[in-house]
Protein backbone atom coordinates (compact mmCIF):
# COMPACT_ATOMS: atom_id res chain seq x y z
CA UNK A 1 0.00 0.00 0.00
CA UNK A 2 1.29 3.46 -0.50
CA UNK A 3 1.17 5.88 2.32
CA UNK A 4 0.69 8.54 0.39
CA UNK A 5 0.35 9.50 -3.47
CA UNK A 6 1.87 12.82 -3.78
CA UNK A 7 4.67 12.31 -6.41
CA UNK A 8 7.68 14.26 -5.29
CA UNK A 9 10.27 13.27 -8.21
CA UNK A 10 9.82 11.36 -11.35
CA UNK A 11 12.78 10.09 -13.88
CA UNK A 12 11.36 9.93 -17.56
CA UNK A 13 13.73 7.86 -19.96
CA UNK A 14 16.84 9.08 -17.92
CA UNK A 15 19.94 7.45 -19.25
CA UNK A 16 23.69 8.15 -18.17
CA UNK A 17 26.91 7.91 -19.70
CA UNK A 18 30.35 8.13 -18.69
CA UNK A 19 33.74 7.16 -20.97
CA UNK A 20 31.52 5.47 -23.27
CA UNK A 21 29.63 3.33 -20.85
CA UNK A 22 25.86 3.32 -20.54
CA UNK A 23 25.42 3.39 -16.44
CA UNK A 24 21.86 3.95 -16.34
CA UNK A 25 19.75 2.91 -19.15
CA UNK A 26 16.43 4.42 -19.95
CA UNK A 27 14.82 4.48 -16.39
CA UNK A 28 12.33 5.67 -15.80
CA UNK A 29 10.29 5.41 -12.18
CA UNK A 30 8.64 7.69 -9.69
CA UNK A 31 9.19 8.44 -6.16
CA UNK A 32 6.13 8.99 -3.85
CA UNK A 33 6.06 11.83 -0.65
CA UNK A 34 5.56 9.49 2.58
CA UNK A 35 7.38 5.61 2.16
CA UNK A 36 11.22 5.20 2.40
CA UNK A 37 12.25 4.38 -1.13
CA UNK A 38 15.12 1.36 -0.50
CA UNK A 39 16.99 1.31 -4.11
CA UNK A 40 18.70 -2.25 -3.73
CA UNK A 41 21.28 -4.18 -6.20
CA UNK A 42 24.63 -5.57 -6.31
CA UNK A 43 27.86 -3.31 -7.03
CA UNK A 44 28.04 -1.44 -10.34
CA UNK A 45 24.17 -1.50 -10.54
CA UNK A 46 24.08 1.99 -10.87
CA UNK A 47 22.79 2.69 -7.37
CA UNK A 48 24.69 5.16 -6.43
CA UNK A 49 24.88 7.03 -9.71
CA UNK A 50 21.17 6.64 -9.82
CA UNK A 51 21.19 8.69 -6.28
CA UNK A 52 23.05 11.31 -7.44
CA UNK A 53 21.51 11.72 -10.67
CA UNK A 54 18.01 12.80 -8.40
CA UNK A 55 20.39 14.49 -6.32
CA UNK A 56 21.28 16.78 -9.33
CA UNK A 57 25.16 16.12 -8.61
CA UNK A 58 25.12 14.52 -12.18
CA UNK A 59 23.01 15.37 -15.12
CA UNK A 60 21.52 12.87 -17.42
CA UNK A 61 23.16 12.03 -21.08
CA UNK A 62 19.09 11.53 -21.99
CA UNK A 63 15.84 11.81 -20.61
CA UNK A 64 14.22 13.98 -17.87
CA UNK A 65 13.71 14.41 -14.26
CA UNK A 66 11.12 16.00 -12.71
CA UNK A 67 10.23 17.64 -9.46
CA UNK A 68 6.92 18.21 -8.26
CA UNK A 69 6.13 20.98 -5.57
CA UNK A 70 4.47 20.34 -2.07
CA UNK A 71 0.60 19.92 -3.74
CA UNK A 72 2.10 17.04 -6.62
CA UNK A 73 2.18 19.86 -9.33
CA UNK A 74 5.19 19.82 -11.73
CA UNK A 75 7.72 22.36 -10.63
CA UNK A 76 10.76 24.40 -12.46
CA UNK A 77 12.87 24.58 -8.57
CA UNK A 78 14.08 21.78 -7.10
CA UNK A 79 12.64 21.31 -3.38
CA UNK A 80 14.95 21.52 -0.32
CA UNK A 81 16.69 18.67 -0.41
CA UNK A 82 20.15 16.53 1.25
CA UNK A 83 22.60 13.78 0.53
CA UNK A 84 25.08 11.66 2.78
CA UNK A 85 27.74 9.90 1.08
CA UNK A 86 29.04 6.17 1.85
CA UNK A 87 31.94 7.83 2.94
CA UNK A 88 31.38 11.16 5.29
CA UNK A 89 32.89 13.63 4.14
CA UNK A 90 33.92 16.43 7.11
CA UNK A 91 35.17 19.95 6.91
CA UNK A 92 38.55 20.81 8.80
CA UNK A 93 36.67 22.44 11.70
CA UNK A 94 34.69 21.19 15.00
CA UNK A 95 31.91 18.83 14.75
CA UNK A 96 29.37 21.80 15.71
CA UNK A 97 31.19 23.93 13.01
CA UNK A 98 30.34 21.12 10.56
CA UNK A 99 26.27 21.62 10.89
CA UNK A 100 26.53 25.51 11.31
CA UNK A 101 28.49 25.57 7.85
CA UNK A 102 25.79 23.62 6.54
CA UNK A 103 23.10 26.07 7.69
CA UNK A 104 25.33 28.95 6.96
CA UNK A 105 25.11 28.13 3.35
CA UNK A 106 21.13 28.32 3.59
CA UNK A 107 21.17 31.88 4.74
CA UNK A 108 20.60 31.28 8.26
CA UNK A 109 21.64 33.67 10.91
CA UNK A 110 23.94 33.01 13.85
CA UNK A 111 21.30 32.53 16.47
CA UNK A 112 19.09 30.27 14.29
CA UNK A 113 22.71 27.95 13.52
CA UNK A 114 23.08 28.04 16.93
CA UNK A 115 20.02 26.72 17.81
CA UNK A 116 19.45 24.27 15.47
CA UNK A 117 23.03 23.09 15.71
CA UNK A 118 22.33 22.23 19.37
CA UNK A 119 18.82 20.99 18.72
CA UNK A 120 20.26 18.17 15.40
CA UNK A 121 23.44 17.34 17.98
CA UNK A 122 20.97 16.61 21.01
CA UNK A 123 18.62 14.56 18.68
CA UNK A 124 21.50 12.16 17.39
CA UNK A 125 23.25 11.92 20.33
CA UNK A 126 26.58 13.80 19.46
CA UNK A 127 26.31 16.86 21.72
CA UNK A 128 29.92 15.83 23.99
CA UNK A 129 30.97 15.79 20.85
CA UNK A 130 30.36 19.29 19.58
CA UNK A 131 33.45 20.98 20.25
CA UNK A 132 35.73 18.26 18.62
CA UNK A 133 37.72 18.30 15.55
CA UNK A 134 35.08 16.17 13.39
CA UNK A 135 38.08 14.70 11.54
CA UNK A 136 39.20 12.87 14.79
CA UNK A 137 35.29 11.04 15.45
CA UNK A 138 35.24 7.62 14.83
CA UNK A 139 33.88 6.65 11.33
CA UNK A 140 30.29 5.98 12.56
CA UNK A 141 30.36 9.16 14.66
CA UNK A 142 31.31 10.99 11.81
CA UNK A 143 28.80 9.50 9.47
CA UNK A 144 26.21 10.19 11.96
CA UNK A 145 27.71 13.33 12.36
CA UNK A 146 26.76 13.72 8.36
CA UNK A 147 23.51 12.57 9.26
CA UNK A 148 22.98 15.45 11.87
CA UNK A 149 24.60 18.50 9.15
CA UNK A 150 21.70 16.71 6.47
CA UNK A 151 18.80 16.64 9.19
CA UNK A 152 19.54 20.43 10.35
CA UNK A 153 19.02 21.80 7.01
CA UNK A 154 15.29 20.09 7.48
CA UNK A 155 15.41 19.00 3.73
CA UNK A 156 11.94 17.61 1.98
CA UNK A 157 14.07 14.70 0.89
CA UNK A 158 17.23 13.12 2.07
CA UNK A 159 19.12 10.43 -0.28
CA UNK A 160 21.38 8.44 1.70
CA UNK A 161 24.27 6.55 -0.60
CA UNK A 162 24.95 3.24 1.64
CA UNK A 163 25.46 5.32 4.72
CA UNK A 164 26.20 1.82 6.92
CA UNK A 165 28.58 0.71 4.17
CA UNK A 166 31.81 0.07 6.21
CA UNK A 167 29.85 -0.04 9.93
CA UNK A 168 29.87 -2.61 12.35
CA UNK A 169 26.35 -3.98 14.00
CA UNK A 170 25.83 -1.63 16.69
CA UNK A 171 27.27 1.64 14.89
CA UNK A 172 24.78 0.55 12.00
CA UNK A 173 22.08 0.34 14.75
CA UNK A 174 22.70 3.80 16.10
CA UNK A 175 22.89 5.07 12.39
CA UNK A 176 19.29 3.27 11.42
CA UNK A 177 18.00 4.82 14.82
CA UNK A 178 19.12 8.18 13.29
CA UNK A 179 17.26 7.38 10.07
CA UNK A 180 14.03 6.43 11.69
CA UNK A 181 14.03 9.74 13.50
CA UNK A 182 14.75 11.97 10.43
CA UNK A 183 11.45 10.11 8.38
CA UNK A 184 9.37 10.50 11.68
CA UNK A 185 9.85 14.41 11.51
CA UNK A 186 8.52 14.33 7.95
CA UNK A 187 11.49 14.10 5.50
CA UNK A 188 11.06 11.63 3.10
CA UNK A 189 13.97 9.16 2.27
CA UNK A 190 15.55 7.59 -0.57
CA UNK A 191 18.48 5.19 0.43
CA UNK A 192 20.55 2.65 -1.25
CA UNK A 193 21.96 -0.28 -0.03
CA UNK A 194 22.73 -3.96 -0.51
CA UNK A 195 22.46 -5.08 2.87
CA UNK A 196 19.58 -7.13 2.13
CA UNK A 197 19.11 -7.62 5.89
CA UNK A 198 19.35 -3.39 6.23
CA UNK A 199 16.49 -3.20 3.38
CA UNK A 200 14.56 -5.75 5.28
CA UNK A 201 14.01 -3.37 8.25
CA UNK A 202 13.79 0.08 6.74
CA UNK A 203 12.52 -0.36 3.62
CA UNK A 204 8.83 0.92 2.95
CA UNK A 205 9.02 -0.02 -0.89
CA UNK A 206 11.87 -1.63 -2.68
CA UNK A 207 13.72 -0.64 -6.14
CA UNK A 208 15.85 -3.06 -7.63
CA UNK A 209 18.46 -1.93 -9.75
CA UNK A 210 20.80 -3.80 -12.02
CA UNK A 211 23.32 -3.09 -14.48
CA UNK A 212 21.62 0.35 -14.66
CA UNK A 213 18.03 -0.80 -15.22
CA UNK A 214 15.45 -1.05 -12.91
CA UNK A 215 13.78 -4.82 -12.70
CA UNK A 216 11.42 -3.99 -9.69
CA UNK A 217 9.78 -1.68 -8.14
CA UNK A 218 7.00 -2.80 -5.40
CA UNK A 219 6.40 -2.91 -2.07
CA UNK A 220 9.34 -4.12 0.49
CA UNK A 221 6.21 -6.97 1.68
CA UNK A 222 5.60 -7.45 -1.63
CA UNK A 223 9.23 -8.04 -2.60
CA UNK A 224 11.08 -9.59 0.07
CA UNK A 225 7.78 -12.36 -0.07
CA UNK A 226 8.54 -13.16 -3.51
CA UNK A 227 9.63 -10.92 -6.18
CA UNK A 228 8.74 -11.64 -9.92
CA UNK A 229 11.84 -10.66 -11.89
CA UNK A 230 14.62 -13.78 -11.46
CA UNK A 231 17.80 -11.51 -11.06
CA UNK A 232 15.66 -9.64 -8.02
CA UNK A 233 14.87 -13.53 -7.12
CA UNK A 234 18.32 -14.55 -6.94
CA UNK A 235 19.95 -11.90 -5.09
CA UNK A 236 17.23 -12.31 -2.89
CA UNK A 237 18.37 -15.97 -2.30
CA UNK A 238 21.54 -15.12 -2.07
CA UNK A 239 23.00 -16.13 -5.55
CA UNK A 240 26.01 -13.89 -7.23
CA UNK A 241 25.14 -12.46 -10.05
CA UNK A 242 27.87 -12.47 -12.51
CA UNK A 243 28.35 -10.02 -15.79
CA UNK A 244 30.64 -12.23 -18.40
CA UNK A 245 31.04 -9.59 -20.95
CA UNK A 246 28.04 -11.12 -22.98
CA UNK A 247 25.24 -11.37 -20.50
CA UNK A 248 24.45 -11.69 -16.52
CA UNK A 249 24.91 -14.89 -15.53
CA UNK A 250 23.60 -16.26 -12.39
CA UNK A 251 25.80 -18.44 -9.73
CA UNK A 252 24.36 -20.34 -6.99
CA UNK A 253 24.93 -23.50 -4.98
CA UNK B 1 88.83 29.58 9.64
CA UNK B 2 89.61 33.63 10.82
CA UNK B 3 87.19 34.91 8.29
CA UNK B 4 84.57 32.52 10.61
CA UNK B 5 85.06 33.20 13.46
CA UNK B 6 84.94 37.46 12.32
CA UNK B 7 81.75 36.50 11.04
CA UNK B 8 80.37 34.88 14.29
CA UNK B 9 81.74 37.82 16.11
CA UNK B 10 80.11 40.27 13.81
CA UNK B 11 76.75 38.74 14.41
CA UNK B 12 77.23 38.55 18.24
CA UNK B 13 78.36 42.23 18.43
CA UNK B 14 75.32 43.09 16.57
CA UNK B 15 76.95 45.19 14.28
CA UNK B 16 74.01 48.26 13.96
CA UNK B 17 74.85 48.09 10.09
CA UNK B 18 73.99 44.16 9.62
CA UNK B 19 70.71 44.72 11.58
CA UNK B 20 69.59 46.98 9.26
CA UNK B 21 70.23 44.87 6.39
CA UNK B 22 68.48 42.55 7.95
CA UNK B 23 65.66 44.22 8.61
CA UNK B 24 65.35 45.71 5.51
CA UNK B 25 65.54 42.45 3.63
CA UNK B 26 62.95 41.28 5.98
CA UNK B 27 60.94 43.90 5.67
CA UNK B 28 60.66 43.78 1.90
CA UNK B 29 60.62 40.17 1.68
CA UNK B 30 57.59 39.66 4.02
CA UNK B 31 55.33 42.70 1.92
CA UNK B 32 56.40 40.97 -1.00
CA UNK B 33 54.98 37.92 0.11
CA UNK B 34 51.95 39.57 1.95
CA UNK B 35 50.94 41.06 -1.49
CA UNK B 36 51.52 37.96 -3.94
CA UNK B 37 49.69 35.56 -1.15
CA UNK B 38 46.77 38.49 -1.46
CA UNK B 39 46.99 37.66 -5.00
CA UNK B 40 48.49 34.86 -5.59
CA UNK B 41 46.36 32.43 -3.65
CA UNK B 42 42.65 33.23 -4.88
CA UNK B 43 44.76 33.08 -8.48
CA UNK B 44 45.69 29.80 -7.67
CA UNK B 45 42.20 28.92 -6.06
CA UNK B 46 40.02 30.35 -9.08
CA UNK B 47 42.31 28.51 -11.82
CA UNK B 48 41.64 24.89 -9.95
CA UNK B 49 37.80 26.11 -9.83
CA UNK B 50 36.43 27.74 -12.16
CA UNK B 51 36.00 27.29 -15.76
CA UNK B 52 36.64 30.02 -18.32
CA UNK B 53 38.16 30.64 -21.39
CA UNK B 54 42.16 29.99 -21.63
CA UNK B 55 42.66 28.24 -18.19
CA UNK B 56 44.42 25.43 -19.63
CA UNK B 57 46.48 28.61 -21.00
CA UNK B 58 46.37 30.40 -17.46
CA UNK B 59 48.02 27.29 -15.75
CA UNK B 60 50.87 26.32 -18.23
CA UNK B 61 52.04 30.10 -17.61
CA UNK B 62 51.78 30.05 -13.77
CA UNK B 63 53.81 26.68 -13.70
CA UNK B 64 56.65 28.42 -16.56
CA UNK B 65 56.84 31.55 -14.77
CA UNK B 66 57.85 29.61 -11.31
CA UNK B 67 61.02 29.73 -13.02
CA UNK B 68 60.96 33.50 -14.05
CA UNK B 69 64.22 34.83 -14.11
CA UNK B 70 64.74 37.32 -11.65
CA UNK B 71 66.66 39.51 -13.94
CA UNK B 72 64.58 39.79 -16.36
CA UNK B 73 61.37 40.34 -14.24
CA UNK B 74 64.22 43.40 -12.13
CA UNK B 75 64.71 45.04 -16.08
CA UNK B 76 61.13 44.84 -16.72
CA UNK B 77 60.04 46.76 -13.44
CA UNK B 78 63.04 49.29 -14.10
CA UNK B 79 61.33 49.86 -17.46
CA UNK B 80 58.13 50.80 -15.97
CA UNK B 81 59.45 52.59 -13.18
CA UNK B 82 62.74 54.69 -14.91
CA UNK B 83 61.85 57.93 -15.70
CA UNK B 84 60.88 57.36 -19.49
CA UNK B 85 58.75 54.61 -18.15
CA UNK B 86 54.97 54.81 -17.40
CA UNK B 87 55.29 54.90 -14.07
CA UNK B 88 58.54 56.51 -13.79
CA UNK B 89 56.32 59.71 -12.15
CA UNK B 90 55.92 57.95 -9.09
CA UNK B 91 59.54 58.29 -8.38
CA UNK B 92 59.90 54.80 -7.45
CA UNK B 93 62.74 53.35 -8.78
CA UNK B 94 65.82 52.95 -6.54
CA UNK B 95 63.46 52.34 -3.35
CA UNK B 96 62.25 49.50 -0.69
CA UNK B 97 58.85 49.90 -2.50
CA UNK B 98 60.26 48.57 -6.55
CA UNK B 99 61.71 46.08 -4.79
CA UNK B 100 58.90 44.83 -2.96
CA UNK B 101 57.07 44.88 -6.79
CA UNK B 102 59.64 42.79 -8.49
CA UNK B 103 59.54 40.30 -5.34
CA UNK B 104 55.97 40.27 -5.47
CA UNK B 105 55.97 39.89 -9.45
CA UNK B 106 58.43 37.31 -8.92
CA UNK B 107 57.23 35.29 -6.35
CA UNK B 108 52.91 35.42 -7.47
CA UNK B 109 53.32 32.40 -9.87
CA UNK B 110 55.13 30.25 -7.25
CA UNK B 111 52.67 30.92 -4.94
CA UNK B 112 49.44 30.44 -7.27
CA UNK B 113 50.80 27.37 -9.11
CA UNK B 114 51.47 25.65 -5.97
CA UNK B 115 48.29 26.89 -4.57
CA UNK B 116 46.12 25.14 -7.07
CA UNK B 117 47.82 22.02 -7.02
CA UNK B 118 47.24 22.19 -3.37
CA UNK B 119 43.43 23.16 -3.81
CA UNK B 120 42.82 20.60 -6.50
CA UNK B 121 43.67 17.81 -4.02
CA UNK B 122 41.17 18.89 -2.09
CA UNK B 123 38.69 19.80 -4.10
CA UNK B 124 38.43 16.08 -5.13
CA UNK B 125 37.93 15.34 -1.45
CA UNK B 126 35.26 17.86 -0.87
CA UNK B 127 33.21 18.46 -4.22
CA UNK B 128 30.62 15.65 -4.33
CA UNK B 129 29.85 17.24 -0.04
CA UNK B 130 30.10 20.98 -1.20
CA UNK B 131 28.00 20.75 -4.06
CA UNK B 132 25.26 18.62 -2.64
CA UNK B 133 25.13 21.02 0.72
CA UNK B 134 24.52 23.86 -2.12
CA UNK B 135 27.73 25.95 -2.04
CA UNK B 136 27.95 28.88 -4.44
CA UNK B 137 31.55 29.20 -6.15
CA UNK B 138 32.76 31.59 -4.15
CA UNK B 139 32.14 29.72 -0.49
CA UNK B 140 33.49 26.66 -2.50
CA UNK B 141 36.75 28.64 -2.59
CA UNK B 142 36.55 30.34 0.35
CA UNK B 143 35.94 27.02 2.01
CA UNK B 144 38.69 25.26 0.28
CA UNK B 145 41.62 27.92 1.24
CA UNK B 146 40.70 28.03 4.44
CA UNK B 147 40.76 24.54 5.35
CA UNK B 148 43.47 24.01 2.71
CA UNK B 149 45.22 26.77 5.08
CA UNK B 150 48.10 24.66 6.89
CA UNK B 151 48.99 22.97 3.32
CA UNK B 152 48.77 26.42 1.81
CA UNK B 153 51.17 27.90 4.47
CA UNK B 154 53.89 25.49 2.05
CA UNK B 155 53.45 27.35 -0.90
CA UNK B 156 53.64 30.95 0.73
CA UNK B 157 57.14 29.62 1.93
CA UNK B 158 58.33 28.64 -0.92
CA UNK B 159 57.35 32.22 -2.08
CA UNK B 160 59.27 33.52 1.07
CA UNK B 161 62.34 31.32 0.11
CA UNK B 162 62.96 32.27 -3.50
CA UNK B 163 62.28 36.24 -2.23
CA UNK B 164 64.71 36.46 0.70
CA UNK B 165 67.21 35.01 -1.59
CA UNK B 166 66.86 36.81 -4.16
CA UNK B 167 69.45 38.89 -5.64
CA UNK B 168 69.05 39.74 -9.60
CA UNK B 169 65.80 42.11 -10.01
CA UNK B 170 66.49 43.46 -6.45
CA UNK B 171 69.71 44.39 -7.33
CA UNK B 172 68.57 46.34 -10.38
CA UNK B 173 65.68 47.86 -9.45
CA UNK B 174 67.25 48.98 -5.95
CA UNK B 175 70.48 49.97 -6.62
CA UNK B 176 71.68 48.01 -3.66
CA UNK B 177 71.94 51.89 -1.75
CA UNK B 178 73.38 51.67 1.40
CA UNK B 179 70.68 52.46 4.23
CA UNK B 180 68.17 52.60 1.81
CA UNK B 181 68.11 49.67 -0.26
CA UNK B 182 70.56 47.39 0.64
CA UNK B 183 69.50 44.01 1.55
CA UNK B 184 71.10 40.58 2.55
CA UNK B 185 71.69 39.27 -1.00
CA UNK B 186 72.59 42.38 -2.56
CA UNK B 187 75.09 43.08 0.46
CA UNK B 188 76.54 39.66 -0.08
CA UNK B 189 77.51 39.90 -3.03
CA UNK B 190 79.14 43.63 -2.72
CA UNK B 191 80.74 42.66 0.21
CA UNK B 192 82.32 39.38 -1.84
CA UNK B 193 83.63 41.93 -4.51
CA UNK B 194 84.97 44.28 -1.94
CA UNK B 195 86.87 41.34 0.03
CA UNK B 196 84.75 42.24 3.22
CA UNK B 197 84.42 37.88 3.49
CA UNK B 198 83.64 38.23 7.41
CA UNK B 199 80.50 40.44 7.02
CA UNK B 200 79.63 38.36 4.01
CA UNK B 201 79.79 35.40 5.58
CA UNK B 202 78.07 36.50 8.78
CA UNK B 203 74.90 37.80 6.36
CA UNK B 204 74.89 34.50 4.81
CA UNK B 205 74.71 32.64 8.48
CA UNK B 206 71.50 34.87 8.78
CA UNK B 207 69.76 34.18 5.53
CA UNK B 208 70.07 30.84 5.94
CA UNK B 209 69.26 30.54 9.97
CA UNK B 210 66.12 32.76 9.04
CA UNK B 211 65.08 30.65 6.56
CA UNK B 212 65.88 27.42 8.43
CA UNK B 213 63.81 29.53 11.33
CA UNK B 214 60.31 30.24 9.32
CA UNK B 215 60.14 26.40 7.96
CA UNK B 216 60.60 24.98 10.99
CA UNK B 217 57.71 26.98 12.39
CA UNK B 218 55.83 26.52 9.57
CA UNK B 219 56.71 22.55 9.57
CA UNK B 220 56.04 22.96 13.11
CA UNK B 221 52.88 24.44 12.53
CA UNK B 222 51.30 22.02 10.17
CA UNK B 223 52.45 19.06 11.90
CA UNK B 224 50.00 20.46 15.20
CA UNK B 225 47.56 21.27 12.53
CA UNK B 226 47.29 17.58 11.63
CA UNK B 227 47.76 16.25 14.62
CA UNK B 228 44.53 17.81 16.05
CA UNK B 229 42.82 17.54 12.48
CA UNK B 230 42.17 21.33 12.71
Amino acid sequence: MILKSIPILSLNNVCYEASGKQLIKKLSCQFMAGPRCVIIGPNGAGKSILLKLCHRLLNPSQGHIQWYDEKGNKSNSIINQAMVFQRPVMLRRTAAANVDYALSLRGLNKIQRKARTEEVLKLTGLTHLGHFSARVLSFGEQQKLALARAWALRPKILFLDEPTASLDPSATFEIEKVINAIHNSGTQIIMTTHDLAQAKRLADEVLFLHRGQILENSLASTFFAGPTNKFAQAFLKGDLLVWDQKEVKIQGR
Amino acid sequence: MNVFLDAISLLTTTDSNLLSIVGLSLWVSLIAVFFATLIGIPLGAATSLYEFRGRQFLIVLLNALMGLPPVVVGLIVYLLLSRSGPFGVLGLLFSPTAMIIAQTILIIPIIAALSRQIIDHLWIEYSEQLLSLGATSYRRMKTLIWDGRFSLLTAVLAGFGRAIAEVGAVMIVGGNIDHVTRVMTTSITLEVSRGNLALALGLGIVLITLSLSINAIAYLLKEFAESRQI
